[in-house]
């Protein structure tokens, strides 16, 4: 895992049903950047006690972690959450998926539950992530207040489908009925510095429509989606893949700043062009990417990003 | 008893016959003549037709203790070598073997024939039933199990002599002319077929589709037919489809052929006169498509596809992709269909495309094949005969000739089946020799012989989980546990042959 979550991959966000053993067991092998295993909208009523109940064996013996391990609980105003939480809290998971995080309050009072936990385990404070689900059209109004409930957060996580549930309209795969949401959800998480993750696309045999949709919200500036088949993970981490021209000139960019920093200065001119912090930020994000494709044998430090102290 | 090289008791003597012990894949050297039979001289310029297929038996002078052959083009479709063993039991006669290109689970119904002692003997592996039945004890037939390439070469050596083959000919004259690409039969190519008709002793065309002479193109000619029977059906064209023929939907399929075809991109032989096989399963064609996609994006020209032939072959040929295809048997109606007219896509013997013993087989021009496994062992041995419950359950077709022959060859195969772990200390069976397999592929990671250090290098430098085969057996066996050794009485009931005629394992009797 990288040293700064802000520079965590999540192009990949794959949903695993909490109460299915044989789909939980083969969680280590898909190549996906993280996983949501789900107690809350696949396992029905009947099978909470015992999903929740699984969940936690398969964390405690999933040791050699290998992906970011999120557990969506049930909505906090259900009943089921507190024992969702109390469940698989032990078992270490990296944070919660948040459903229905509709208000900031709301993801404040999963903070505190947070913290409490914390607490009682004896793990460093903070430790629990949160995604937040803005899926309803008072989360998409709230979500620059959300954004910044906690530092807890890792991004803000975008739900079309409940969303469109909650406007009362359809979901259509060109997706113009979501744009403004997207772009606002997106503007919020900018703006606190956390991610903005893009929502499922269902249709699992449509991988030309799920391309398309990817390439938009990738232009737009997310930096992943959420899915529900781990057949879309190799055309979603295409889509995200860099371009080799990307890739060279973002060495070329690392390169120079070091020269930089070794002249004593922070800014340095490439081919005519300013190199500055914003600018090495990009590079450092584009090599990370291009290290999880293979594209390139460097890991970038923060060191190279920011300088030595 | 000996121990051949791979540290497996090879009996010296088997049915009668001076076994020879594996040694390597590549050294035998037989010092010897092609078989030959006897000339003939036909004057007549008359119809070879005979009213049946007893009358044919009769025809040919089979006798007791004589070997007959069919081929498995019609597969799990084909009736012909039931009502064959019928009439020759019908007719009393006793004590025959087969040497067929391979029996199928429909063959089943030869089990009360061998029971019987009508049958004695199969000089070709099996699917199915009977061998189950062999290795449990319960049928008293003894069988070498060969490959594609190695029944060939037995058959052109004459190390298995054919006194008759009865050849399903789809498309036939009366004076014995024949092909497989025309009639309600239609399989494509006859590439078994062809070894038979050259080799056996008499051949006898067995038709449901008798046309007006000449039947063309001519596959199998009038010059080594004697005789042709006109039966009302050859089998079932519905099941003449091979089982598998559409892409696996399953994640952990598909994730075992993308790490497979990252190790065709990482292996630098995806380049312009690129030749590839692969086989029917759902996740040899999902590689199969990973490969069309590749040589789309890179604008590749492929040399030639090769092997058992699927209508993904056939696009990606009609595509440009490939400049040939080499087909030894049409897996698909597709293909069927293709052979007819496209002369891109060639029919060639079973003795062309792999057999060991010639001035080169095509399998020697194969830069990458994708081959299956029951089991694997951490040699890189590779079992596709028996499973871990020690029944033969499968032939082998052409998987140690493409293995042997191919620059890489790579296996696939799911880490775990039902409880039991694939990759193992050993194999029940060894068809394959670990020296000529290149790379494991299993959705836990990939395991590469030593013999290819570039391409592992570059499996790492691309970050695909690459893994020693010992800790990729150990992970599994995390999972599973150690299964417990299967007990195996004395009696060796069966033979591996290695494609050269060594013997590379025994099948033994399952204890009770």
């Amino acid at each position: 895992m990288a040293e700064n979550p802000a520079y965590q991959l999540r192009r990949t966000l794959l949903y695993v049903p909490g109460n299915m053993p044989s789909m939980l067991q083969n969680i280590p092998l898909f190549q996906c950047d993280g996983v949501i295993i789900d107690l809350e909208d696949a396992v029905p009523l009947s099978e909470k006690d015992a999903a929740r109940i699984l969940v936690r064996r398969f964390l405690e013996n999933y040791t050699e972690r290998n992906k970011e391990i999120l557990v969506r609980i049930n909505p906090l105003d259900t009943k089921w959450a507190l024992d969702d939480l109390k469940a698989v809290l032990p078992a270490l998971p990296d944070g919660i998926r948040l459903p229905k995080a509709d208000t900031p309050e709301i993801v404040e009072r999963l903070d505190t539950l947070l913290t409490e936990y914390e607490e009682e385990l004896g793990l460093e404070l903070g430790r629990f992530r949160i995604l937040p689900s803005i899926e309803s059209a008072q989360g998409v109004i709230n979500a620059t207040e959300i954004s910044r409930v906690t530092p807890r957060l890792i991004g803000l996580a975008f739900g079309a489908e409940d969303y469109t549930a909650s406007m009362e309209i359809e979901r259509t795969k060109s997706g113009e009925e979501l744009f403004n949401a997207r772009m606002n959800v997106l503007w919020a998480a900018k703006s606190a510095g956390i991610q903005a993750i893009d929502t499922i696309f269902s249709d699992v045999n449509d991988m030309d429509a799920l391309r398309r949709e990817t390439e938009l919200i990738k232009r737009l500036g997310y930096t992943g989606k959420c899915m529900v088949n781990p057949r879309q993970i190799d055309v979603i981490h295409d889509v995200f893949a860099p371009k080799q021209a990307e890739v060279d000139y973002a060495l070329q960019v690392i390169d120079a700043i070091k020269r930089a920093r070794e002249m004593g200065t922070g800014v340095i001119s490439l081919k005519g062009k300013m190199i500055d912090a914003p600018v090495v930020k990009r590079a450092a994000r584009v090599l990370r990417t291009a290290y999880a494709h293979g594209l390139v044998d460097v890991i970038i430090h923060e060191e190279d990003i920011h300088g030595a102290e | 008893m000996v121990l051949n090289s791979l540290g497996r008791q090879i009996p010296e003597i088997f049915a009668g016959k001076k076994q020879i012990p594996y040694s390597d894949p590549w050294s035998l050297q037989p010092n010897a003549e092609r078989s030959t039979r006897a000339i003939r001289r036909i004057n007549h310029n008359g119809s070879k037709l005979l009213g049946s297929l007893r009358e044919a038996i009769i025809a040919t002078g089979l006798k007791d203790g004589m070997t007959i052959s069919t081929h498995h083009s019609l597969r799990n479709g084909d009736h012909l070598l039931n009502d064959l063993v019928k009439e020759i039991d019908a007719l009393g006669l006793r004590d025959i073997k087969i040497a067929s290109s391979s029996i199928h689970i429909v063959h089943a119904e030869l089990i009360p024939y061998i029971r019987k002692g009508t049958i004695t003997g199969l000089e070709c592996g099996v699917n199915g039933l009977i061998g189950e039945l062999i290795s449990k004890g319960e049928l008293d037939c003894p069988i070498i199990v060969r490959s594609h390439g190695g029944r060939a070469r037995a058959l052109i050596t004459g190390e298995v002599p054919v006194d008759v083959a009865f050849l399903a000919a789809p498309c036939c004259d009366e004076y014995g002319n024949f092909n497989g690409y025309y009639g309600p039969s239609a399989c494509g190519s006859l590439g078994y077929a062809m070894v038979d008709a050259q080799h056996a002793h008499k051949v006898v065309a067995v038709t449901d589709n008798l046309v007006p002479y000449p039947a063309i193109p001519v596959g199998i000619p009038q010059t080594v037919v004697d005789f042709v029977v006109q039966v009302p059906t050859l089998g079932d064209p519905k099941k003449i489809v091979s089982s598998t023929t559409r892409v696996t939907t399953d994640p952990i399929g598909l994730q075992i052929a993308k790490y497979a075809a990252n190790v065709i991109e990482c292996s630098g032989l995806m380049k312009n006169g690129f030749s590839f096989q692969t086989g029917t399963g759902g996740i040899s064609l999902s590689v199969a498509e990973h490969v069309r996609n590749m040589m789309r994006k890179d604008k590749i020209k492929g040399s030639f596809g090769c092997g058992g032939i699927t209508g993904y072959f056939v696009e990606m040929l009609e595509e440009g992709l490939f400049e040939a295809l080499f087909d030894v048997q049409c897996f698909d109606l597709k293909a069927v269909e293709s052979i007819g007219r496209n002369r891109g896509h060639q029919e060639i013997t079973a003795g062309t495309y792999a057999n060991p013993f010639n001035c080169g087989a095509v399998v020697n021009r194969l830069d990458c094949v994708i081959i299956s496994a029951t089991e694997i062992d951490v040699d890189f041995n590779v079992n596709v005969n028996t499973e871990s419950n020690g029944y033969l359950l499968h032939n082998t077709g052409g998987h140690c000739d493409v293995a042997a022959g191919a620059k890489l060859s790579i296996v696939v195969a799911p880490s775990i089946r039902g409880r039991l772990p694939i990759v193992r200390d050993a194999v029940t069976t060894i068809t394959t020799p670990g020296e000529t397999v290149g790379v494991i592929v299993t959705e836990r990671g990939i395991a590469v012989n030593d013999k290819f250090p570039d391409l592992k290098a570059e499996l790492i430098k691309r970050r695909v989980p690459v893994k020693d085969i010992r800790e990729l057996r150990d992970e599994i066996y995390a999972i599973t546990g150690v299964p417990k050794p299967l007990q195996f009485e004395d009696k060796i009931v069966g033979l591996v042959e290695y494609r050269d005629g060594s013997i590379i394992d025994v099948i033994r009797q399952v204890a009770a």
